[in-house]
């Protein structure tokens, strides 16, 4: 694998989602409506920086999937892929040089939850490490629908439904136990709970078996897409 | 034709089937260096299978292919530094401007940056190179698409259909890069089922149908090989056209019309690739 190709499709990634608006949107909505909110929505009883900790797990359960989907759809839908792909570049470059930067992107999106909650030392230090976690989780998952996916109409279609799960469940999950329940084995609902913790946060074994469980499932469907579908 | 003889291509006893479907059966052809050698058929003839088998798309179902002596069942990616391909549908990325398209390209095949004004001078898009690729007209994506498969100076250059729907105009230009490639060196595979663009451009072609070659060789060998009238057509100033057999004994009736001044023109009738292509399969290259 060469590090400078993976550098080389970032670049490309960077200058295009520049021009693109409805990606771009997607790293920008969730941090703006989360500083809009802190500020000026406050109430008795609402705990400190409700709406950080609620928009940041909506945040690295959407923006993350939705755009890996759309980019590499896109990609398989305008044959660019299979440009590249014959331009010497192989499968594990393109994803390092997307990937790398969709996740890079979503970081500096986080570093705003980071500093709208006010998080300082070991909790700031948890706080990123588990959107970094939560974020590739999301891209894995991106990845599994955009290789899944023939053109970006059919990764809309899985998109929408899978992003809407793990996106809003943690947030659902405050007001029904069924739901509850439920929610546990999703990553985004671990990361939830690990970050509303109202004492110090503690690294919980369940919060980690759960997490380390999806790696593997997104893990082992997308070498199942990729074998099956392939990345052209 | 100035060819050297070496094969470059060499496909054998090849059949590919999708779907229990023989999309290409026993297919066998040699592809000579620096020549330009034209995949010629209609729509649905396996044109374009075939291209996407030689450039390692696709593995063959049965036979072998060798590409520079790989293997393409066992093709090794660094051949792609050697090969250029122009894919039917462009592979530009739409958004990013011309250059940059070229950048990007140039980076992955280890291609100098100034090689980048150079070859946007040569297909003529210097002038719009910051201008974004979904701007361009469908002639300046062929180029562009032309200028990104000619980057890496292949020694193989893949073109489908390279001047599909282009007006007359931009088809020449595509034609004299083609050409331009031609007289570096470059051996040049394109498919179209243009018979004028074929005739043109290929020192040979392969007339496929339905999966097979039907036929295989020089453009104007092949027609002469089906020109079973063998005759001699004269147009007279009086606007008759007469027949004559193309034999001796019809020497002293061309003679005749010669002494009389009276011959406006004098043709041979041999058919053309789409006659002899209508010929061999009941079918119209262009259905």
């Amino acid at each position: 694998m060469k590090i400078k190709h993976s550098i080389i499709i970032a670049e490309k990634q960077c200058k295009d989602m520049l021009k693109n608006k409805t990606v771009l949107i997607q790293f920008l909505l969730f941090p703006l409506i989360n500083i809009i909110m802190e500020h000026s929505v406050t109430f008795d009883g609402l705990p400190e920086h409700f709406f950080t900790k609620m928009f940041a797990v909506m945040y690295l359960g959407m923006a993350p999937l939705t755009t890996m989907a759309a980019i590499l759809s896109e990609e398989k839908e305008k044959n660019t892929l299979r440009a590249l792909l014959l331009s010497n570049i192989t499968s594990i470059e393109y994803l390092v040089g997307v990937g790398g930067y969709i996740w890079f992107v979503c970081m500096l999106g986080g570093s705003i939850f980071f500093i709208t909650g006010n998080y300082k030392g070991y909790e700031g230090i948890v706080f990123l490490g588990s959107m970094a976690v939560g974020i590739l989780i999301s891209l894995l998952i991106g990845a599994v629908i955009g290789t899944w996916s023939k053109n970006q109409m059919s990764a809309t279609s899985f998109t929408v439904p899978i992003m809407m799960v793990f996106s809003f469940l943690p947030m659902l999950s405050m007001f029904n136990e069924t739901i509850r329940k439920v929610a546990k084995i999703t990553y985004t609902q671990q990361i939830s709970l690990f970050l509303n913790q109202t004492e110090p946060i503690k690294i919980n074994i369940e919060n980690v078996i759960v997490i380390l469980f999806n790696i593997l499932i997104v893990s082992i469907l997308f070498r199942y897409a990729y074998k099956k579908y392939g990345f052209t | 034709m100035g060819l050297n003889m070496k094969s470059v291509i060499k496909v054998s006893n090849l059949t590919q089937i999708f779907f229990d479907q023989k999309v290409l059966q026993d297919i066998n052809m040699d592809i000579f260096s620096g020549e330009i050698f034209g995949l010629l058929g209609p729509s649905g003839a396996g044109k374009t299978t075939l291209l996407k088998l030689l450039t390692g798309q696709l593995k063959p179902t049965l036979g072998t292919i060798m590409v520079l002596e790989n293997d393409i069942r066992y093709l090794d990616k660094m051949i792609y530094h050697k090969i250029g391909i122009m894919m039917e549908c462009l592979g530009l990325y739409e958004r990013l401007s011309c250059y940059d398209n070229l950048k990007l390209f140039a980076g992955l095949n280890d291609v100098p940056k100034d090689k980048i004004s150079q070859i946007l001078q040569k297909v003529g898009l210097w002038e719009v190179r910051k201008r974004s690729v979904a701007k361009l007209s469908k002639g300046m994506k062929e180029r562009l698409a032309f200028a990104k498969a000619i980057m890496n100076t292949p020694k193989l250059l893949f073109l489908d259909e390279p001047t599909s729907g282009l007006d007359p105009s931009n088809a020449s230009s595509i034609h004299d890069l083609i050409q331009k490639e031609r007289e570096r060196g470059t051996t040049i595979i394109l498919t179209t089922h243009n018979m004028t663009e074929a005739e043109k451009l290929c020192d040979r072609i392969a007339l496929l149908n339905q999966g097979s070659i039907v036929e295989c060789g020089i453009p104007k060998e092949i027609c002469l090989k089906y020109n079973h009238q063998n005759k001699l057509r004269i147009c007279l100033l009086d606007g008759k056209i007469i027949e004559l057999p193309n034999h001796s004994s019809s020497a002293k009736k061309v003679k005749e019309y010669l002494e009389q001044g009276c011959i406006q023109s004098i043709h041979s009738t041999e058919p053309n690739l789409e006659t002899v292509f209508m010929e061999l399969t009941g079918r119209k290259l262009r259905e």
